[in-house]
């Protein structure tokens, strides 16, 4: 069950999105802090059922960016972000529109797993009940949907009521996929999803947003080259610049990994920089 | 290694012992001969039965239901006010406003009240300006007044303390704040409210001087809530101070005071354990 996990084929399979259409899209997007801008400017395009991979040098408002798609910025203290975010052509940042329903849209995982400290069983039910899933039924067959789906159910099947903080890093990042993937989002937004992983753990979290492809839009933002290198279709580099994040370059994986014309892409994918 | 440290380590560690045990030789002093004087003399009739001779006879019946009342009201109206205010607190004002601020200091002010201020206080608004008169009510809503401001900070202490990340995965899942706080948040607090109402328990129950000037000392059944009703703290301080020979019966309804504190401390925990259990599972 478990070896089902890893996706070998990953890195041949990666440029499947040959016709892609746009989903989100970011306009003069400016993020500031106290005044002071964390990025600027920042102009991407991210395609539907794709993995976009964000990478770049630490603090340079890649996490930032990411919690501007589904309006985490709101709750940031001193958080201030003007242009917009087009979500299926509407700007989400406009006031009148529905954080909830948003957030059901566009999923997140963090980077240090955070379940919830319920058991396993209520980290799924609790939020498909407060978006109205009131069926203890059907809510609970889309736990087991779910569990099955990011490969956790033999694992967990016969301890449903555990805490969830009792399971391992590993696990517990799967249940946070599970968690969001639970509410049927379009886009998942992922902030370093492996990082804080051990390796075993983390090339089965990896796998399985590999599997994830074309059914969810997934963002992830990544500090890990080879991993962005395997499994993204398209990739977005940012960079300092008047100690702002500014988007250097935006293209097809292979265009940023092998073949950029940019000297700063070409120097970081290197090593040299960063 | 050479001496010297060895020295200051040892000289260190006996300074930290003996403070330790000179605090506690204080406590233990105090409880023991509590304990040996009140409990030893100590029957069911005592608890059962009204005072007589001002009370060097007969026991604490109609004073222990005045304490209970007055407790009961002070708590009824402090916990939810005191959770409703350390909700706002933590989750509504950021820590920065002026607001959250001003508040927070006029508590802390507030806390450090001598509870005499509270009496006189208590008096003039409760029993004047309301027409409350000298009454359980009376006392029950100022020592309310006078608990809510330990029992706020501890409270807010308890909320501040759950991991900013709760907040922001319920958040990313699009979860309303109301449910957020309800399902996450205020099992997880509950440590700190636990606290805040131990405390506020400890002073509501010791408390004399915020109670003669509101609660009065009339040491008979009281009819209602608008009755005059002696606190237990206040018997104590009565037959001690005011009433000779009446020091064997200020020791057993002391003995009764401190078995009184310790049921609710450990019944509040064992419920708030048993509550928790049951709305969170941490490992």
């Amino acid at each position: 069950m478990i070896e089902k996990d890893f996706n070998t084929q990953a890195f041949e399979s990666r440029s499947q999105c040959c016709d892609p259409q746009t989903q989100i899209e970011t306009r003069d997007l400016t993020l500031s802090y106290k005044g002071k801008p964390a990025f600027k400017n920042i102009n991407l395009t991210i395609n539907r059922g794709c993995i976009t991979a964000v990478v770049g040098p630490s603090g340079c408002g890649k996490t930032s960016f990411l919690n501007c798609l589904n309006r985490l910025s709101d709750l940031m203290p001193h958080c201030e972000v003007s242009g917009e975010v087009l979500f299926d052509s509407k700007n989400i940042h406009e006031k009148k529109y529905d954080v909830g329903l948003l957030r059901r849209r566009v999923g997140m995982i963090f980077q240090k797993p955070n379940p919830f400290p319920l058991s396993i069983k209520k980290n799924l039910l609790f939020p498909l009940k407060e978006h109205g899933v009131r069926d203890p039924k059907e809510a609970e067959a889309i736990m087991e949907q779910v569990l099955m789906h990011v490969g956790l159910w033999n694992e967990v099947k016969d301890r449903l009521d555990a805490a969830a903080l009792s399971l391992s890093g590993g696990q517990q990042q799967r249940l946070c996929i599970a968690r969001a993937l639970a509410l049927k989002p379009e886009v998942l937004l992922m902030d370093e999803p492996c990082s804080a992983l051990d390796p075993i753990s983390g090339s089965k979290v990896e796998g399985l947003i590999t599997q994830l492809q074309g059914a969810y839009t997934i963002v992830i933002v990544t500090h890990n080259l080879a991993q962005a290198k395997r499994i993204a279709n398209f990739a977005a580099l940012f960079w300092f610049q008047e100690e702002a994040g500014v988007l250097v370059e935006q293209g097809t994986a292979l265009q940023i990994f092998d073949s950029s014309k940019n000297e700063i892409t070409r120097a970081y994918i290197q090593g040299v920089r960063g | 290694m050479n001496k010297k440290p060895q020295l200051q380590d040892r000289f260190l560690t006996l300074l930290v012992y003996g403070s330790v045990i000179s605090v506690s030789w204080v406590l233990f002093l105090v409880l023991f001969d509590i304990c040996v004087t009140g409990g030893g003399s100590l029957n069911l009739e005592f608890l059962f039965s009204e005072p007589t001779s001002a009370g060097r006879t007969g026991g604490i019946a109609p004073i222990l239901m005045s304490t209970l009342f007055i407790l009961l009201i002070t708590m009824m109206v402090s916990l939810p006010l005191g959770l409703g205010s350390a909700i706002l607190l933590s989750e509504f004002s950021s820590e920065e406003k002026l607001f959250g601020r001003l508040v927070r200091r006029s508590l802390d002010v507030l806390a450090g009240v001598p509870s005499i201020c509270f009496g006189l206080f208590g008096n003039a608004f409760f029993c004047k300006r309301l027409g409350l008169g000298f009454s359980i009510l009376s006392g029950g809503l100022t020592l309310a007044c006078m608990v809510l401001p330990i029992l706020i900070r501890s409270t807010e202490e308890g909320f501040r303390s759950v991991p900013k990340e709760y907040r922001l995965s319920a958040a990313a899942l699009g979860l309303s704040r109301i449910s957020t706080l309800w399902h996450l948040l205020l099992p997880a607090a509950i440590p700190g409210f636990l606290v805040g109402f131990v405390l506020g328990v400890g002073r509501a129950l010791a408390e004399t001087a915020a109670l003669i000037f509101t609660s009065g000392y009339v040491d008979r059944f009281p009819r209602s809530l608008m009755d005059s009703g002696r606190a237990l703290s206040i018997h104590i301080y009565d037959l001690s101070m005011n009433i000779s020979g009446g020091d064997e019966n200020a020791y057993r309804s002391a003995f009764v005071l401190v078995v009184l504190l310790l049921v609710i401390n450990f019944s509040a925990s064992w419920v708030s354990e048993r509550w928790l259990k049951r709305k969170i599972v941490l490992s």
